[in-house]
């Protein structure tokens, strides 16, 4: 204002806030075009959450994969699972003769139900005897299960129409005996816990790592390491090994907690648990440390972790359904670390699940973990070029 | 120093051109470093002496030219010259979250030296840390810091250092203890490359090469590189110097006027056109005309001056 009062001609100009802040905006849109990486997450994300939320998650999934263990081939039999495949919850995916490869189905996920038609059903069907037709779904996620089995009580009436010549609608001529496993009362905590290891897990080990690398390049300490004896294999493992300490320690502590607070038992093997979890924090650090290398700067590495971290939790069945996914949206899940952890996790804690149970989740993170190392390596940049 | 042998050769390079996003920084650079020397590089900002020193060390790959470092090709044994080599980068580079000892132990552990936590201790003392050796390095003032960032170069016995320009921002008293430490590495046979802005610095060099917008001008001893550039200069006292300083520039055969404390330079580098165009003021009353030797400055403001006509 003095300064006016000074030059009486030099007069504050008109709209002077709305010049200063149309310059401002300027730049920040100049800035935002040079910047690709935030130009592609403004796009990408809400693109991304439309296409998952809108066709991949399915709260009330169908055509969940289903065991049939036959050990009658009759017509009530088939009309039975017609109907059950009628409603669309299940699709019978393999068909077994022993209960022992039945169980090993359900153990290792590959189905959600087993449906055991026993020896002399329709029979005893016949005979008025109400014998039980066994449905066993795995409740480890209670909501994949809870919506098919709640449809089991309308199959009866469907099989009756067709196959069945009692009159009577009051005494059904069979039961179906469900039973929810590994989590039978369905709660919905023993599915959240397990997964909530896989998810902190994902989103600390990436973040860590992921700034690993820019840091030492936005920080000028990058040019003195280039310039020192060391191979980009060393400075990846040098960075990777401490937080595989930090990851397992958070493992440590959530599922103690979980134990001990929220009862969620461990059913399988303590060690086996452990093992898979450093596999799996291996991973996701590789991971980030990719990123690391792929990102021009710290915050670009953290937009990279984010878009890697809201598929994970979406897709991976950490939220919704796995097997309740259509196809495409499946094979993303499936290069995701975090889908292979979710199913090791839930598998060894509920289920009680072995290794031989899991070999394949577990070869699927060794694999996502070298690929990522690899790209890493290559992408590490050892001179200043 | 052509006729030097191969042992005695520290770095020999041949036609390095380096480009960036088209604008070539550095353009066929030659030069030739005896071991045990100190050699200084003097340029104007930006002129290339970082791109050249990167490329001596494997840090940047030259587009053309090659040569070598310590006996080894700066194109394909970038390992074996990163381990005989000590850099020192223009900006602070080490951790600035560790400690001085930490900072040391780490550089000792990376040259696989067989006891680095007493390579570390040692270092401490010898750069007159001790005491200080908890602190981190980020707190240092400017002075420790760059202490500190020699001693880490100078830690794993390199046999060539390379500063690029260490002394920027450092005080005079820590510039002097500085040179005096290079001095000492010097005598111990090793050899040293150091890019600077000072003029007192670079006649403390043994040998001295200028580079302006990536081109190597002149090279050699100071007084060979003040002799080639064949300027004449006086030195001028007296009164209202800025009414002459104004009068004189741009007049033909005065390539250069510039104020020195109380007496102006005026240089040019034809002896007889600078005689003519001086001549008129020459008895005027209340100026005191000398002849002088041009300075270092004078001979490397005239050089940018030269090059820039030429290259820009």
């Amino acid at each position: 204002m003095s300064d006016a009062a000074l030059h009486p001609t030099s007069r504050e100009p008109r709209f002077g806030f709305w010049r200063r802040t149309y310059a401002m905006l300027v730049k920040e849109f100049i800035q935002l075009r040079r910047d690709r990486v935030s130009f592609a997450m403004i796009v990408m994300i809400p693109v991304m959450q439309l296409m998952l939320f809108g066709y991949a998650i399915n709260t009330t999934p169908h055509h969940l994969p289903a065991a049939v263990l036959l050990q009658e081939d009759s017509d009530l039999g088939r009309s039975i699972l017609k109907a059950m495949e009628n409603t669309a919850y299940f699709s019978f995916t393999r068909e077994v003769s022993s209960v022992a490869e039945f169980d090993d189905l359900l153990l290792s996920g590959k189905v959600l139900f087993g449906v055991e038609i026993p020896r002399g059903f329709e029979r005893a069907v016949r005979r008025g005897d109400r014998p039980a037709l066994l449905v066993a779904a795995d409740a480890t996620d209670p909501v994949a299960a809870s919506s098919a089995l709640s449809s089991l009580g309308t199959i009866v009436q469907t099989a009756l129409a067709h196959d069945l010549y009692t009159g009577d609608p009051v005494a059904a001529p069979f039961e179906i005996r469900a039973h929810a496993r590994y989590n039978p009362a369905a709660s919905s905590r023993l599915n959240i816990v397990p997964g909530l290891v896989g998810t902190i897990l994902t989103m600390t080990m990436l973040i860590f790592t992921a700034l690993s690398v820019t840091r030492e390049i936005e920080r000028g300490t990058m040019e003195s390491l280039l310039s020192m004896p060391i191979k980009p294999v060393e400075v990846m493992l040098g960075k990777i090994i401490p937080y595989v300490l930090v990851g397992f320690l958070q493992a440590t502590i959530i599922i103690g907690i979980g134990v001990l607070l929220f009862g969620v038992p461990v059913m399988g093997s303590l060690l086996l648990l452990a093992l898979l979890s450093t596999l799996f924090i291996a991973t996701n650090l590789s991971i980030g440390y990719t990123f690391s290398t792929l990102a021009q700067n710290q915050l670009q590495a953290m937009q990279l972790s984010m878009m890697f971290f809201l598929p994970s939790i979406l897709l991976s069945g950490f939220m919704f359904p796995f097997l309740g996914m259509p196809q495409w949206a499946q094979v993303i899940g499936e290069c995701l670390p975090l889908t292979h952890y979710l199913r090791i996790v839930r598998a060894i804690m509920l289920k009680g699940s072995t290794l031989s149970n899991l070999q394949h989740d577990t070869i699927a993170l060794f694999g996502l973990m070298l690929f990522a190392m690899t790209v890493a390596v290559f992408r590490f940049r050892r001179t200043l070029d | 120093m052509n006729g030097a042998r191969p042992a005695e050769i520290a770095i020999d390079v041949r036609g390095l051109t380096k480009s960036f996003g088209g604008r070539e920084v550095v353009h066929d650079l030659s030069m030739q470093v005896r071991r045990g020397s100190i050699y200084g590089f003097l340029g104007p900002n930006g002129s290339g002496k970082t791109t050249t020193i990167r490329m001596l060390c494997g840090l940047l790959t030259p587009d053309q030219g090659d040569g070598s470092c310590l006996g080894f090709d700066i194109r394909r044994d970038a390992d074996k010259i990163k381990r005989r080599v000590g850099y020192m980068t223009q900006r602070f580079s080490l951790y600035q979250d560790l400690s001085v000892r930490e900072n040391l132990e780490f550089v000792a552990r990376l040259y696989g030296m067989r006891d680095p936590q007493a390579a570390a201790r040692d270092m401490v003392q010898r750069l007159g840390l001790s005491g200080r050796e908890r602190q981190l390095a980020g707190e240092l003032s400017g002075g420790w810091k760059q202490r500190l960032a020699l001693g880490a170069c100078t830690l794993p016995n390199p046999q060539l250092l390379l500063l690029d320009e260490p002394t920027a921002g450092v005080d005079p008293k820590a510039r002097r203890d500085f040179w005096n430490e290079i001095h000492a590495l010097a005598a111990d046979g090793l050899t040293v490359l150091v890019s600077t802005h000072y003029m007192d610095e670079a006649e403390r060099c043994h040998e001295i090469a200028y580079i302006a917008y990536g081109h190597l001008l002149a090279h050699g001893t100071v007084s060979d590189v003040i002799a080639q550039s064949k300027l004449t200069t006086f030195t001028v006292s007296g009164d209202d110097l800025r009414a002459l300083s104004a009068d004189l520039s741009g007049k033909p055969g005065v390539d250069m006027v510039a104020p020195f404390g109380t007496s102006l330079h005026v240089s040019g580098r034809d002896h007889d056109a600078l005689d003519a165009a001086i001549a008129p003021w020459r008895d005027k009353p209340g100026l005191h005309w000398q002849p002088a030797a041009p300075s270092l400055e004078d001979v490397f403001i005239d050089l940018m001056n030269r090059s820039r006509d030429n290259f820009q």
